[in-house]
């Protein structure tokens, strides 16, 4: 049983991904779209949090958002997975429900 | 020219996620028409909005970026960039956008009015600002 957590506000500015991932059960899966996807990118001073996260949890970045915001696949941090928009309903699919983090 | 004021849009959201950054360039450009000495001091997700190589294609979002390159050409004369706001986020100039600006009378020409700035400076310039929107 698992979970699926949207994150979609910047990490620099909001503490949703923070929380987000703080309060998620091992085996979630967090999903970064909308300015979340900044929290995708490697060298930022959210990097570590991020790859401490991908321990027990797997992290995704939706490419529309990447793109938009000029974050290039070598940028996003290795172990992200970049999904398209059929790769988030497979998740929804695939998870039992959506939390969001707004 | 008694009547010119130093004026100086402050910008920390990032782009596309919120309506901020579009409509402080709206702000910027109608502004433009009044002759004023502007600058724009990018800080905090601000400094999002001067990434360059954004690709709005998939998102079905007009892609805003190409109005920042003509800033200059609006009078803006100087674009601030907050520089530890800048390495937080694992960016140096090199992604930045280059942004030219040239007086049509006096023909003086300045390749990138993008300026890295440290902490000191940033306050010094928003101190010395008579106007400050954010």
């Amino acid at each position: 049983m698992a979970d699926l957590h949207t994150v979609n506000k910047s990490p620099f500015e909001k503490n949703s991904l923070e929380t987000a991932i703080r309060y998620s059960m091992a085996g979630s899966s967090i999903l970064l779209l909308e300015d979340g996807v900044y929290g995708a990118t490697k060298g930022t001073a959210m990097e570590g949090m991020v790859k401490d996260a991908m321990g027990d949890k797997k992290v995704y970045a939706l490419r529309s958002d990447l793109m938009a915001r000029a974050i290039k696949e070598d940028r996003v941090i290795d172990g992200v997975e970049i999904v398209d928009y059929a790769g988030f309903v497979d998740l929804v699919e695939a998870n039992d429900k959506v939390q969001a983090w707004l | 020219m008694s009547d010119v004021k130093k004026f100086m849009y402050l910008n920390r959201r990032a782009p596309y996620g919120t309506i901020y950054a579009w409509e402080s360039l709206e702000v910027i450009l109608i502004g433009a028409a009044f002759d004023q000495e502007v600058s724009l001091m990018c800080m905090d997700d601000g400094v999002y909005q001067l990434v360059k190589g954004s690709d709005t294609s998939q998102s079905d979002m007009k892609n805003f970026m190409p109005t920042y390159r003509t800033l200059g050409d609006y009078g803006v004369r100087h674009m601030y960039v907050d520089k530890a706001s800048l390495e937080a986020r694992g960016l140096t100039q090199d992604d930045l956008i280059e942004v030219a600006w040239e007086d049509f009378e006096t023909e003086e020409e300045v390749d990138n009015i993008v300026e890295i700035v440290d902490a000191d400076q940033v306050a010094k310039l928003m101190a010395e600002s008579e106007v400050v929107f954010s």
